[in-house]
């Protein structure tokens, strides 16, 4: 009964949508405001149902209910309540649900809260959300239904993929879609500014702080994935430049770029053209990673049975969104005025030398990821593009781009100084050299690239800080004054210092984990020692044990530095009797920003494990970066000049921030 | 500055990135690119030593020796070419013999497949994608490989070493 009233709600929201994609876009045509309002109902009430279809197949799960083919394949009665949640979207099918709820979340935000909206920007935004939903919809249920049922029921379920047990998939699956499907409000919102070929400062607006939000939980999902992959996997690995996950980073790299020509069209009226075209390519993107990961061309940790007609299905709805958006942009592109004025060196040159990087090395990805695809059908080659290849590309694009970055927001709008910017930044740039000296100095005879990256980073860190120095007159003016000058800052300030100081905190994490990284590779008897960089590690005994679903052996060391013991470390290596498969759980023991990192490979007959063990120095640091990006983001998003509707900020009104 | 002035200051300073890039994109691709074969395909080609490839195929059932210190000797067979590997370091939880496997790494002087990789990159029905498509255009291919209809993600799992 669930699972046909959830199947029959996901048919209402297919419906619903396609009343939502005509009838404001007419009404928008005749000026006709109750139609023009249908918009707004429709969102909501698709909102509901599709909440309704999802709830339904988690209930499904919960239950389990293994008369559903769904849950059948990917549940058994003895899996953890958490993880009977999550096998919701640890599978094709219920991922795609996942993908269409958060759509209709975002459609259904958009509705509530845009009242302030012009009436006919509102009515074709929507419109275009449900273009975009009801091609997803038809994709569920001509596709991939969640609820389709077994002719006969069988008692227990073949379980979920031991690998995905685990509290990551929580996490990162949700923070990834609302980071991807985020972007379709951009590009709502452009298809809309093209529809009505008229755009304005009060667009970029509206538009900032929806791409904001998708690019939080992006910036999230991502580093929530990797963090994911480096301890779930068992090697210590933390980016594998897969295709999946070229397939999130090409949208976050757009979708950076986005946020920061926003900015210039909020500010400036310029680089209106180029904004919606980003709009555009950065939901592309994320359309783009939907058929990577969901169409079974690539093989991965992400890759679902494949079926050639979901392949197509997808494929269509790309070329469909992608084509169409393109060439509406191609026609009416030119309609949209262009206006203000600037010259190369100035705030607005900086920020396009930012997009002009950023969409550079979010194409070379783009060519390392498609070019095995394009040479497998057009020649029958089969090549793997790694790690090298990005290296080598991504790597030299993005060092001029973290050096433009200290620059960029001590330069004025319009006409810039560059040697005042220059000399503000001769603190940062000193400090940069005395990084990259103790560095050097340190690890003596090593790695030479390393201390000049970690100068790199330090310098961008400092510029950040360099920035909010200058603006509060910090050791300018008394202490009081520049605190107080402090909290009047715009929290966008704030937001960009913390943003782009955690790009420098995640580089520092990168190359010292890259470098400086000690391992131990071999096989340990009980009571026998490995030493990994200072540190001693005994192998005191190896036991088993019965886990809900599986069966666990656990190996137990202790560790010690200088004689001194710190703490026991329990790695364990899991057997799932369902699937006949097994996982590695790793120990990780944090050491402020460092890890020790231990992962088991098979016993052998004389009781003896393989082992693997690994220092990480400062291998936090990777993931902290993330996190300040995503904070800074948080910030700026507060600011109250992106409360939709709030007037544009005056003197006055800085007072009133102060006292909030 | 004119107006048309700085346009093409812009329009320059952007080709010459993409410029760059395109180079990079150039020079890393002969570089850095690996190709997938077979043993029998290894073997056609003539692959000389040293150059490397990704292996892929079947772990020979009986092939498996595990050396000292983690070394380890199997063959890959495709049905109708073997191809000795020797690894040392820690075997992905996949692998299994008789079921497909990737390996990457180079042929020595002595004619046996040195991996420095070894990849268990497929689904519940142990077949990586690469090895099914290649065993099917050989006419080895099995129904029973992928006889199981599945639903289920896939795990990548590597050892490097």
């Amino acid at each position: 009964m669930i699972a046909e009233a959830g199947h029959y709600a996901l048919v209402l929201a297919l419906a619903l949508s396609l009343i939502q994609s005509t009838v404001p876009v007419a009404g928008a045509r005749w000026g006709d405001v109750a139609l023009m309002n249908v918009a707004r109902s429709t969102a909501l009430a698709q909102l509901l149902f599709v909440a309704v279809s999802f709830t339904a197949l988690v209930m499904l799960h919960v239950s389990s209910d293994f008369s559903v083919a769904n849950v059948f394949e990917n549940s058994h009665s003895t899996k953890p309540l958490l993880y009977k949640i999550t096998g919701v979207w640890g599978n094709h099918e219920g991922s795609m649900l996942l993908w269409v709820a958060i759509l209709a979340l975002f459609g259904g935000l958009v509705a509530a809260f845009g009242n302030n909206l012009p009436l006919s920007l509102r009515a074709h935004v929507l419109a275009v959300q449900g273009w975009i939903a009801a091609a997803f919809y038809l994709f569920i249920l001509m596709t991939s239904n969640p609820f389709l049922r077994i002719a006969t029921p069988p008692i227990e379920g073949r379980d979920l993929n031991p690998v995905l047990q685990d509290i990551g998939l929580a996490v990162h699956p949700p923070m990834l879609y609302l980071g991807y499907v985020g972007f379709s409000i951009s590009f709502s919102f452009a298809v809309a500014a093209l529809m009505e070929g008229r755009i304005d400062a009060a667009w970029a607006r509206w538009v900032r702080p929806w791409t904001l939000v998708a690019w939080i939980f992006l910036t999230l999902g991502i580093a929530m994935g990797s963090y994911w992959a480096y301890y779930e996997l068992g090697w210590g690995g933390w980016w594998f430049w897969d295709p999946v996950e070229n397939a999130s980073l090409m949208p976050w790299l757009a979708g950076t770029a986005l946020l920061h020509s926003a900015v210039v069209m909020e500010k400036r009226n310029a680089l209106k053209v180029w904004t919606i075209l980003l709009s555009i390519l950065t939901f592309s993107l994320s359309l783009l990673g939907t058929f990577l990961v969901r169409s079974g061309v690539l093989t991965s940790v992400h890759a679902f049975a494949t079926d050639p007609t979901r392949g197509v299905f997808i494929l269509l709805i790309l070329c469909f969104f992608i084509g169409g958006s393109l060439t509406l942009y191609a026609w009416r592109a030119s309609t949209l005025k262009q206006g203000g004025l600037f010259a190369p060196i100035s705030r607005e040159g900086a920020l396009v030398l930012n997009n002009l990087f950023l969409t550079t090395a979010c194409a070379t990805v783009f060519v390392g990821t498609l070019y095995p695809l394009a040479l497998e059908v057009l020649t029958g080659d089969k090549i793997s593009v790694g790690a090298p290849f990005f290296n080598l590309t991504f790597g030299p694009l993005f060092v001029p781009l973290m050096m433009a970055m200290s620059f960029g927001p001590l330069l004025a709008w319009k006409r810039g100084d560059l040697l005042g910017a220059a000399q503000r930044l001769t603190a940062a740039g000193i400090a940069a050299l005395v990084a990259i000296a103790v560095a050097y100095a340190w690890t003596y005879g090593g790695s030479t690239f390393a201390p000049l990256a970690i100068g790199l980073a330090i310098f961008v860190i400092a510029g950040a800080m360099t920035d909010l120095a200058e603006r509060t007159a910090l050791f300018r003016a008394p202490f009081a004054t520049a605190m107080q000058r402090a909290r009047g800052l715009p929290r966008a300030t704030w937001g960009t210092a913390f943003a782009h100081a955690g790009v420098g905190v995640a580089l520092i994490g990168i190359v010292c984990e890259t470098t400086w990284n000690s391992e131990y590779i071999g096989t340990l008897k009980p009571n026998e020692v490995a030493r990994v960089a200072g540190y001693e590690l005994k192998l005191d005994g190896v036991t088993q044990r019965q886990g809900p679903n599986y069966r666990e052996m656990i190996a137990q060391f202790t560790v010690r530095l200088d004689g001194e013991k710190l703490s026991v470390m329990t790695p364990s290596k899991r057997n799932f009797i369902t699937r006949g498969s097994s996982t590695t759980e790793a120990a990780l023991l944090t050491r402020g920003a460092s890890q020790l990192y231990i992962s088991l490979g098979e016993s052998t007959n004389e009781g003896a494990v393989a082992v693997r063990i690994y220092h990480k120095p400062l291998v936090l640091l990777i993931w902290w970066g993330p996190v300040l990006m995503a904070f800074g983001g948080l910030l700026s998003l507060s600011d109250r000049r992106l409360r939709v509707g709030a007037p544009k900020p005056a003197k006055a009104s800085r007072a009133l921030q102060a006292a909030e | 500055m004119t107006r048309k002035q700085r346009r093409l200051t812009m329009i320059g300073g952007s080709l010459a990135v993409l410029a760059v890039a395109a180079a990079l994109v150039l020079n890393a691709m002969r570089d850095s690119i690996v190709f997938f074969s077979t043993p029998s395909m290894a073997a056609e080609k003539q692959i000389p030593a040293g150059k490397r490839f990704r292996l892929g195929g079947l772990v020979q059932p009986g092939s498996l020796v595990r050396g000292d210190n983690l070394a380890v000797n199997f063959s890959v067979a495709d049905g109708s070419a073997v191809l000795p590997v020797a690894y040392k370091g820690i075997l992905p939880d996949l692998f299994r013999e008789g079921q497909g496997v990737v390996a990457e790494g180079a042929i020595d002087a002595s004619g046996v497949f040195r991996a420095d990789t070894v990849l268990a990159k497929h689904d519940e029905t142990y077949m990586p994608k690469d090895v099914a498509d290649a065993l099917k255009k050989q006419g080895h291919w099995k129904d029973d490989y992928g006889a199981k209809p599945s639903a289920s993600a896939a795990p990548t799992q590597g050892a490097p070493k």
